[in-house]
């Protein structure tokens, strides 16, 4: 655990001595939110919520976040096996286990750090209520969210040997895969093979979820629902850590550059 | 306890065999030298022992703990220096050395004694807290065997660690391990292919091609080339091999034909020299006589030079 604690400070770390990241990271879904939110202002109104776009689309700007940060700090597992520091990681006597775990955590406490700003925006507009009832799961789901996201990458990047290659897969997968978890747009209203599409993909339950959890739907709604997607968000953030794990105790020539 | 013994090792990338049947045992407190051209499995035998690859057949140990078997135990006995730079260099010199400290165990006031000591002691006590990018070549060298020595591991496992070290720089290097050997007890296991360094060793492991082809001390090598090694360059750049011919035919001598260069070793080496000279007029561009080298060893062994040894 303190290999793991050790790591995960370490990405902290590392961070905050390169700005270009925190705005990197943060400054696009803002701006989106803001752009997104004045442009469809009366255009797009989801069915049956009485609600306007900009409100809508907070949790999906939060999502992205969320997403940057995990790409970004997943892409560093290719830097660091570039530069060295990863062979010193994997022959000191820390379980693999451990090293995603850092890894994870690291990326999930930037993630949430960057996420809270975005939501201290979201509240300071009053279109949201403040509260810890709020707040509290908000937190939840986006630390399951970033775990499963970074987890994601994780399992992406660490067989990667450069990070072009990354690049690749985050347009042709994780970007689409962040449009079609009603981010964007509700799963409402969408053509029957794109629901599915967005049903079966995981990051669609942590986004409403959030937006459960930030009663941007006008009011707390049904308990049993918000927790249940929160549930499938864990599930998705356990199955993530374990395909990491996996991936990483196996040997590999690539280990090995 | 011996501190590292491999029995029949190999290793197979595909096709490829990177090490061959090795079989090698390496006593406490002895530093052991890896020589081998490069592409002769020293890298990989090193990431044997570092738990990094399992071997496709026989095994290795360190300190008595299989490197298959017990990874863990192997990895707390063993410091790692590697080839290429494993500095976060993000972090100051002492950052690297605290979170290094903290993925070994360490913690509290041992952990901060010891980054505090470490600097000091391999000259780097004003920089410690500066960030590794800023360092030179040198500096990060130093770092790198800081982080190794950290946890006061048994086994010290350096890959080519004088690579892009200057000549003071690397005799610094070799001073230190002299050092930690006497004062901690460590057994330094070092891969080259710089036949000066390997001289430094108390006993030098030559690998040729994935496989051991000798294993003793650096007089001992030399001195089972009889006497002197002399260098024939023939006047024709493509005579070698008719020269080589010759001499064997007129001197009872078995000459080799090396990469262009007839080589040939002798007692009474400056002694023959007149004599050569006299038999093959005008076909000898120059002759030097020399004590034999490691590089002569190894072409003694192998039958070719050092350099051409390299393959893939």
């Amino acid at each position: 655990m303190t290999a793991a604690l050790t790591l995960a400070q370490r990405e902290l770390v590392r961070f905050f001595r390169q700005p270009n990241r925190i705005v990197g990271a943060i400054g696009q879904p803002v701006l989106f939110w803001f752009l997104f939110g004045a442009a469809f202002k009366d255009s797009l109104r989801p069915p049956g919520v009485e609600q306007d776009y900009a409100q809508f689309f907070a949790p999906g700007v939060a999502a992205m976040i969320v997403l940057f940060t995990a790409i970004f700090s997943t892409i560093s597992i290719i830097e660091d096996r570039r530069e060295g520091f990863l062979q010193a990681v994997l022959v000191a006597p820390v379980p693999r286990s451990a090293i995603v775990l850092g890894k994870l955590l690291g990326g999930t406490l930037l993630a949430m750090l960057q996420a809270l700003f975005f939501l201290t925006l979201v509240f300071a507009t009053g279109k949201v209520p403040f509260g810890w009832e709020v707040v509290g799961p908000s937190l939840l789901i986006l630390f399951l969210m970033g775990l499963a996201l970074t987890g994601l990458g994780f399992c992406i990047a660490w067989r990667m040997d450069s990070t072009q290659g990354f690049h690749a897969i985050m347009s042709v997968f994780l970007l689409p895969m962040w449009l079609l978890s009603g981010s964007v747009f509700p799963v409402e209203g969408a053509a029957t093979w794109l629901v599915w599409v967005m049903r079966l993909n995981p990051l669609t339950y942590g986004v409403e979820a959030l937006r459960r959890a930030l009663w941007l739907h006008g009011a707390p709604g049904d308990p049993a629902v918000l927790w249940g997607y929160t549930a499938i968000t864990l599930l998705f953030a356990l199955a993530m850590f374990a395909g990491a794990t996996w991936i990483a105790r196996k040997r590999q020539t690539v280990d090995l550059q | 306890m011996s501190a590292i013994v491999t029995r029949g090792l190999r290793c197979t990338y595909g096709e490829r065999r990177a090490l061959d049947d090795l079989s090698l045992t390496v006593e406490a407190q002895e530093i052991v030298g890896l020589l081998g051209p490069n592409g002769s499995g020293k890298t990989t035998l090193f990431r044997v022992l570092t738990t990094l690859l399992a071997p496709t057949a026989g095994s290795a140990s360190v300190l008595g703990h299989d490197t298959v078997a017990e990874p863990m135990a192997v990895r707390r006995a063993i410091g790692v220096v590697f080839q290429a730079p494993s500095l976060d260099r993000k972090l100051t010199v002492a950052e690297n050395l605290l979170y290094q400290g903290r993925l070994y165990g360490l913690r509290g006031r041992a952990l901060r004694a010891r980054v505090q000591e470490l600097p000091g002691e391999v000259g780097l006590q004003d920089r410690a807290g500066e960030r590794t990018e800023k360092l030179s070549g040198g500096l990060k060298r130093r770092v790198e065997l800081a982080k190794g020595l950290l946890h006061r591991p048994q086994v010290l496992l350096l890959d080519e660690p004088s690579g892009a070290l200057d000549p003071g720089a690397r005799r610094d290097l070799w001073r230190y391990l002299q050092r930690v050997r006497e004062e901690s007890g460590v057994t330094p296991f070092v891969t080259t292919h710089l036949m000066e360094e390997a001289e430094r060793c108390d006993r030098i492991a030559i690998l040729d091609r994935g496989r051991l082809v000798a294993f003793d001390t650096p007089d001992a090598l030399k001195s089972r080339i009889g006497g002197e090694v002399l260098r024939i360059t023939p006047t024709d750049p493509d005579g070698s091999r008719g020269l080589c011919a010759a001499i064997a035919e007129r001197f009872d001598v078995q000459p080799t034909d090396i990469a262009g260069e007839v080589r040939l070793e002798r007692h009474d080496g400056a002694a023959f020299l007149p004599a050569l000279f006299e038999a093959f007029p005008g076909r000898i561009a120059a002759a030097t006589v020399a004590r034999p080298s490691l590089e002569d060893v190894f072409i003694g062994l192998t039958g070719h030079r050092f350099r051409e040894g390299a393959e893939g």
